[in-house]
C-alpha cells in the first residue's frame, strides 16, 4: 500500500529542516521498498511543530512534530504510529481545532499547486459566482462583507474599489502588495506558498468587479519561496482559465504577474509600491491623487493587501453576510494572528476578531519559550506599540487597539520576556526608520537620526532629553508623509509611557 | 569575460525585459542576477534603453539595498535584525556572527569567502533567529548553528 505523507514546503519548514526530513523519507522508502508520495504541503501554522510531518490515516491525518532526519528510520520502524514524536490527529490539536480558518481553510491542508485540489477544497467558486454578476454588485457585496484593509490601515476593501469601479479609464490595476516587511508578520508569505490560488482568485475577482484587465503582486525579495510558488501557480491558474483572455470560460479577461521588490521597507507603503513598480525609486508620494484614481502609470489602481486579496473569493462563496457574521465592533470576519518572538508556541492562528491580547499570548501562545514572565508585547510591526501585561485585557480589533494607542496593523505579535531592555527597543525603532526612510520627508528623514541620539542621550543619563524625544515624536507623528515616519513614534512612545523605568534607570546609572 | 561580452550580455538582457511596464527593477536584478552585481558599464546602456539619464537609474538603483556595485563574497549571509529575532536571541547570534568572521555588516571576510549582511525581516519570525545563507532560510540560528552554517559552506 502507498503511504501518503505531506512535509509542508512553507520557508519556516524549510528552515527548520523540511529538505533534509523529504530526502531521508524518500531514501528510507526506497531502502525499504515502500512506495510513498510525498505531498509538499502548505504549513498548517504550527511553526513550533515544523518540520511537521503527516501521514493520511482511514481517521484523519496524523502527525509528527520537529521531526529531524535522524527520526525517519524509527518512523518507519513504528509504521508511524507510537513515537516519541508523535502529536496525534493534527486537526485535533487545539491550536488548530480552536481556530476559525476562512481565509486560511485550505492552507496546510492541499497540495498548493494542485489545481483539482483547490477545487475540491472550494476554490473558484468565489470567482464563478462574481463573473454572474454586475462588477458594481461583486463591489457592493465586499462592501457588506466589512472587509477593511488586512495591510495595517483598516481601509474599507469595497470602498476603494468603488473609487475604482466608478473611475473611467482605458485601463485599471490590480496591484497585490506583497511587501510583508512588519517583523512578526508571516501571513502573505504562508497563503502564497501555501494556497496561492486563492490569491490569484482574489485578484481575478478584484479585476473582475472594477475592470481591471491587469494584475501585478510585488513580493519582497526576502521571500524566495513565495516568490517561485507564486510563479509556477500563475503558470498553472492560465492553463486553468483562472486568468487569461477568457476568465473560466467567459467574456472577462484578467492577466497577472509577479514582480519582486528590492529590499526596500518603505515599498510596503502603497504610493511608494508603486513608484517602486513602475522602476522608480520607491518614494512616497503626497495623497490626493489617491492610488483609486491616479495609481500604476497614473491609472486608476486597486492596491491591497495580500489577505485582503486572499479573503475575497470565500466572501464571493459565502457571502457577505457569512463573512460579516464574525467580529466584534466595526472589526468584522476573521484575521490571522501571527504570533512570533520569544513565545512557546509560534505561529499562524486565524479567528474572529474579537479575543483579548492576553488570551492570545497566555493561552494560545503558551506565554514565553524561555519560560520567564512576559515583558512586553509589540503588537503590528517595526510601527506598532509595546503593550505591557497590564493592557492584556485589551480585545483584538482596530478601533479597540487604537484606543489603547496601539494599532493592530497586519496582526503580527512580537513576545518580549523580562530580560528586555524597553530603552534599547525603542532606540532601535529610531534607528529603523532612520535606515528605511525614503527621504521624502523631513520628520521621518531627520527626525529619526535625531531621534536616535536623543535615546542615546537619554541612556547617558541627560534629563533634559526625554522631553525632546516627546516633543520630536509629536512633530514625526503629525508631520511625516507615510506611515513610516508617522508610526515610528507609537513603539517608542509606548516603551517611555509603560517602562519608565528602563529609561529613568539609565538616569540613576549616570548620576 | 571581456567588457565587450560584458556589454553584449548587458544589451540582451535589456532588451528582454523592455516590452514590461515599468521594466528598470526586473532589468537590474537580471543583470544582478547574471553578474552577482551590476556592473558600473550597465548603467548607460540602460538609461540609453529606457531614454532617461544616467542619473535616474543611478538614483533607482542606489536606494535599494539589494543592488551592488561591487560583487560580494563567495558566500553571502543575511541575519535578521528585526524585533521577533532579537525577542528570540538574535543579537547573541549577530554578535557571535561578527566575532567569528572578523567583520562588521555589510563586510567580506578578509579570504573573500563570506559576507555578512543584515536582513530586516524573512518572515520567519516564529521559527527565529532566521538567516539567508545564499538565499535559502535558516531558523533557530543560535550560536552553533551559525558556526554549523559557517562550516557547510566551507568559510
Amino acid at each position: 500500500m502507498t503511504l501518503k505523507i505531506f512535509i509542508s514546503r512553507d520557508a519556516a519548514a524549510k528552515a527548520c529542516g523540511a529538505e533534509d526530513v523529504v530526502a531521508a523519507v524518500r531514501a528510507e522508502a526506497a531502502k525499504r521498498g515502500q512506495d510513498v508520495t510525498i505531498v509538499r504541503n502548505g504549513s498548517r501554522g504550527m511553526v513550533w511543530l515544523e518540520p511537521l510531518l503527516e501521514v493520511e490515516t482511514p481517521k484523519g491525518r496524523t502527525g509528527f512534530g520537529m521531526v529531524g532526519a535522524d527520526d525517519v528510520g524509527s518512523l518507519f520502524d513504528a509504521k508511524f504510529g507510537e513515537h516519541p514524536k508523535a502529536v496525534g490527529l493534527v486537526e485535533e490539536i487545539p491550536f488548530f481545532k480552536n481556530q476559525t480558518r476562512l481565509t486560511f481553510a485550505r492552507c496546510g491542508r492541499t497540495d498548493p499547486l494542485s489545481m483539482a485540489d483547490y477545487e475540491a477544497g472550494g476554490g473558484l467558486a468565489g470567482l464563478r459566482r462574481a463573473l454572474s454578476m454586475t462588477g458594481a454588485d461583486v463591489v457592493k457585496e465586499v462592501t457588506e462583507s466589512g472587509l477593511r484593509g488586512r495591510g495595517g490601515a483598516g481601509f474599507p476593501t469595497g470602498i476603494k474599489w468603488k473609487t475604482v469601479h466608478d473611475a473611467k479609464a482605458e485601463q485599471k490595476y490590480i496591484v497585490c502588495n506583497a511587501d510583508e516587511g512588519d517583523s512578526a508578520t508571516f501571513a502573505d508569505r504562508m497563503i502564497m506558498e501555501g494556497d496561492p490560488f486563492v490569491l490569484i482568485e482574489g485578484m481575478a475577482i478584484a479585476g473582475v468587479a472594477v475592470g481591471a484587465t491587469k494584475g501585478y503582486v510585488y513580493i519582497r525579495s526576502e521571500y524566495p519561496d513565495a516568490i517561485e510558488v507564486m510563479g509556477e501557480a500563475i503558470t498553472i491558474a492560465r492553463k486553468s482559465g483562472l486568468l487569461g483572455a477568457s476568465l473560466l470560460g467567459s467574456d472577462k479577461s484578467f492577466d497577472m504577474e509577479v514582480r519582486v521588490g528590492a529590499g526596500a521597507y518603505v515599498c510596503g507603503e502603497e504610493t511608494s509600491l508603486l513608484n517602486s513598480l513602475e522602476g522608480k525609486r520607491g518614494v512616497v508620494r503626497a495623497k490626493p491623487p489617491l492610488p483609486a484614481l491616479q495609481g500604476f502609470m497614473g491609472r486608476p489602481t486597486v492596491v491591497n493587501n495580500v489577505i485582503s486579496l486572499a479573503t475575497v473569493p470565500v466572501i464571493m462563496e459565502k457571502g457577505a453576510a457569512f463573512y460579516k457574521d464574525f467580529g466584534l465592533g466595526r472589526s468584522r470576519g476573521t484575521i490571522p494572528i501571527q504570533i512570533a518572538g520569544n513565545v512557546k508556541f509560534g505561529g499562524l492562528y486565524e479567528t474572529a476578531f474579537g479575543l483579548t491580547l492576553g488570551e492570545i499570548v497566555e493561552t494560545i501562545g503558551g506565554g514565553t519559550f524561555s519560560g520567564r514572565p512576559v515583558k512586553a508585547v509589540q503588537v503590528g510591526g517595526p510601527l506598532g506599540a509595546y503593550f505591557p501585561p497590564s493592557l492584556f485585557d485589551t480585545p483584538f480589533g482596530y478601533e479597540e487597539f487604537a484606543a489603547k494607542d496601539g494599532l493592530i496593523g497586519h496582526a503580527g505579535l512580537t513576545v518580549f520576556d523580562d530580560r528586555t531592555d524597553m530603552l534599547k527597543m525603542a532606540r532601535f525603532a529610531m534607528e529603523f526608520c532612520a535606515i528605511e526612510s525614503c527621504g521624502k520627508c523631513t520628520p521621518c528623514r531627520i527626525g529619526a537620526v535625531r531621534g536616535v541620539e536623543t535615546v542615546d542621550r537619554i541612556a547617558a543619563g541627560d534629563p533634559t532629553a526625554l522631553p525632546v524625544l516627546k516633543d520630536l515624536c509629536n512633530t514625526m507623528k503629525f508631520g511625516s508623509l507615510c506611515a513610516l515616519g508617522g508610526f515610528t513614534p507609537y513603539p517608542v512612545m509606548s516603551a517611555v509611557t509603560h517602562f519608565p523605568n528602563d529609561f529613568a534607570r539609565a538616569k540613576e546609572a549616570a548620576e | 569575460m571581456s567588457d565587450t561580452l560584458h556589454e553584449e550580455r548587458i544589451r540582451d538582457i535589456i532588451a528582454k525585459h523592455l516590452a514590461l511596464e515599468g521594466p528598470m527593477l526586473p532589468i537590474l536584478q537580471a543583470i544582478q542576477g547574471e553578474f552577482g552585481h551590476v556592473p558600473q558599464a550597465a548603467i548607460p546602456l540602460i538609461a540609453e534603453a529606457l531614454n532617461i539619464g544616467r542619473a535616474e537609474v543611478h538614483g533607482t538603483m542606489s536606494f535599494y539595498h539589494d543592488f551592488r556595485t561591487e560583487p560580494a563574497g563567495r558566500h553571502v549571509v543575511k541575519l535578521c535584525r528585526a524585533e521577533a529575532c532579537q525577542a528570540s536571541g538574535g543579537d547573541r547570534t549577530a554578535a557571535h556572527a561578527m566575532e567569528t568572521l572578523g567583520v562588521d555588516w555589510h563586510e567580506t571576510t578578509k579570504n573573500g569567502n563570506v559576507t555578512l549582511e543584515p536582513v530586516f525581516c524573512l518572515g520567519l519570525c516564529a521559527c527565529g533567529p532566521a538567516a539567508m545563507v545564499d538565499g535559502k532560510v535558516v531558523g533557530l540560528v543560535t550560536k552553533k548553528r551559525f558556526d554549523q552554517i559557517i562550516s557547510e559552506v566551507g568559510a
